[in-house]
């Protein structure tokens, strides 16, 4: 597949993962709404597996070459990889990193990958994350200008989560880890108020929940509180995995510590598509657990 | 009370010749992973720093089969902040990899692992999940990656077995 010139300069692979095309069909939903809205192409691969990523800790090696298979399908397309989960980016660009860093590793994967599925890969494979994307190739301004329903009056706490920014060195310190502002930025550019909270960059506790409950369910607690307390009107985040924390659990973490948070927890691209003016249904925002209702009710639509 | 006796000084070798685990050595204990650590912030089960000063030690089994090595969710914060470059987060992994061939693999992972192993995703497919996305007007998704399930019975994995 080569780039033809009436084409979109942006085209991406789209990298599903496991979780956003079963348990986050409104994050999958919103982001190829928002991506055709701003002129970005993503195309679909169908034998795309698991990252890797979970199998990590039982077994490295089986982790870098179900990455390193997925980067080789990538790698045959020609175009950049766009994730949607954190984990997959942080994964894959991980496995990315090792397989083009270190020689060794990366003859004894191409030597299984070839042997075993008749696939080659030595690196190119460029992975990124639909936010990145949205940040650094598109553009705040061009997002800024197509905002057509007012979201002054929302206020917004952005959730960066772990793995969009860390380890930074895997990243080549594309952003602070310790004080990224992307989400922030392109929060404000929706036109809605970015607040800053205790804990803004806090885990979501997803990576022990298999383990440890009700651990994952204590870490999660502590940020729905801290927001709570800064009256905000919606969490907004950018990986499937944190939104299994704070609004899948939402409920019952309510449930445990006594309490009523009724937080609304959005994926960036639906506060994006409001911003631009696409209705509610078409975001999938039905599909919300906490009801976005009076969220949606705060927004002014423009009639221009 | 630590008994000298049962400690295995070459613990820490076995972890630096881990992938990951290399720079074991070079953590001078000083507690900057576990003061900013979120796990240790809501329960006491976890320290990475205690952890990493028994691995030296020498206290293999103790470390082995704790769940506590399982406890760490992997979200960098120590790693970005380590004034060693004592890569924690991967160091743990090391340990957790060590752990799983020494035969203690959690229930939880082990369940992922038979999931992977067999289908190439976490999460079943079925007719109703493909359903939901044609309705959506989403691209339909492959439960069984053949590749996949490849890789693992060439790696010596047989997801009814113990590995």
């Amino acid at each position: 597949m080569k780039k033809r010139s009436n084409d979109s300069p942006f085209q991406y692979t789209l990298f599903l993962g496991c979780t956003v095309p079963v348990r986050a069909l409104n994050y999958e939903i919103s982001a190829r709404k928002v991506a055709e809205r701003l002129g970005l192409q993503l195309f679909d691969t169908p034998d795309f597996s698991c990252c890797g990523y979970p199998i990590k800790s039982v077994h490295r090696y089986a982790y870098l070459l179900m990455a390193a298979r997925n980067l080789a399908l990538a790698n045959k397309n020609g175009f950049p990889l766009c994730t949607l989960c954190s984990a997959c980016c942080g994964a894959l660009t991980e496995a990315n990193h090792e397989i083009q860093e270190d020689e060794r590793l990366r003859r004894q994967i191409n030597k299984d990958l070839f042997e075993w599925l008749g696939l080659r890969y030595e690196g190119g494979t460029e992975v990124t994350h639909l936010i990145r994307i949205l940040y650094q190739a598109i553009g705040r301004g061009k997002i800024s200008v197509q905002v057509r329903a007012d979201l002054s009056s929302l206020r917004v706490a952005p959730h960066y989560g772990c793995h969009y920014t860390k380890p930074s060195t895997i990243y080549n310190k594309i952003e602070d880890p310790e004080n990224p502002k992307s989400l922030d930025e392109l929060i404000e550019a929706t036109g809605a108020q970015s607040i800053s909270y205790e804990d803004k960059l806090q885990c979501c506790g997803g990576g022990v929940l298999a383990i440890d409950e009700q651990v994952a369910l204590a870490m999660a607690n502590r940020k729905l509180d801290h927001l709570q307390k800064q009256q905000a009107d919606a969490m907004v985040l950018l990986c499937p995995f944190c939104n299994v924390m704070y609004e899948g659990n939402q409920r019952k973490i309510e449930k445990i510590y006594q309490t009523e948070y009724k937080l609304p927890v959005l994926y960036y691209p639906q506060l994006l598509g409001l911003a631009l003016g696409i209705e509610p249904e078409e975001l999938g925002m039905k599909m919300n657990r906490v009801r976005t209702t009076e969220l949606v009710k705060k927004i002014n639509r423009r009639t221009n | 009370m630590i008994d000298s006796k049962t400690l295995d000084p070459s613990f820490k070798f076995l972890i630096a010749s881990e992938p990951g685990g290399e720079n074991i050595k070079k953590c001078f204990s000083c507690g900057t992973c576990t003061a900013g650590c979120p796990v240790r912030e809501v329960t006491d089960l976890y320290n990475p720093r205690r952890i990493i000063r028994m691995a030296v030690l020498g206290l293999k089994e103790e470390v082995l089969s704790s769940l506590f090595i399982w406890l760490c969710s992997s979200c960098y914060t120590c790693f970005e902040r380590c004034p060693q470059n004592v890569k924690i987060p991967e160091l743990v992994n090391a340990i957790k990899n060590i752990a799983v061939r020494e035969g203690y693999l959690p229930p939880p992972m082990r369940a992922q692992l038979d999931l992977l192993s067999s289908h190439g995703r976490l999460l079943e497919i079925t007719d109703f999940e493909n359903q939901k996305r044609k309705d959506s007007n989403l691209p339909l998704i492959q439960w069984d990656i053949e590749d996949v399930k490849k890789i693992f019975e060439k790696l010596g994995f047989h997801h009814e077995e113990k590995i």
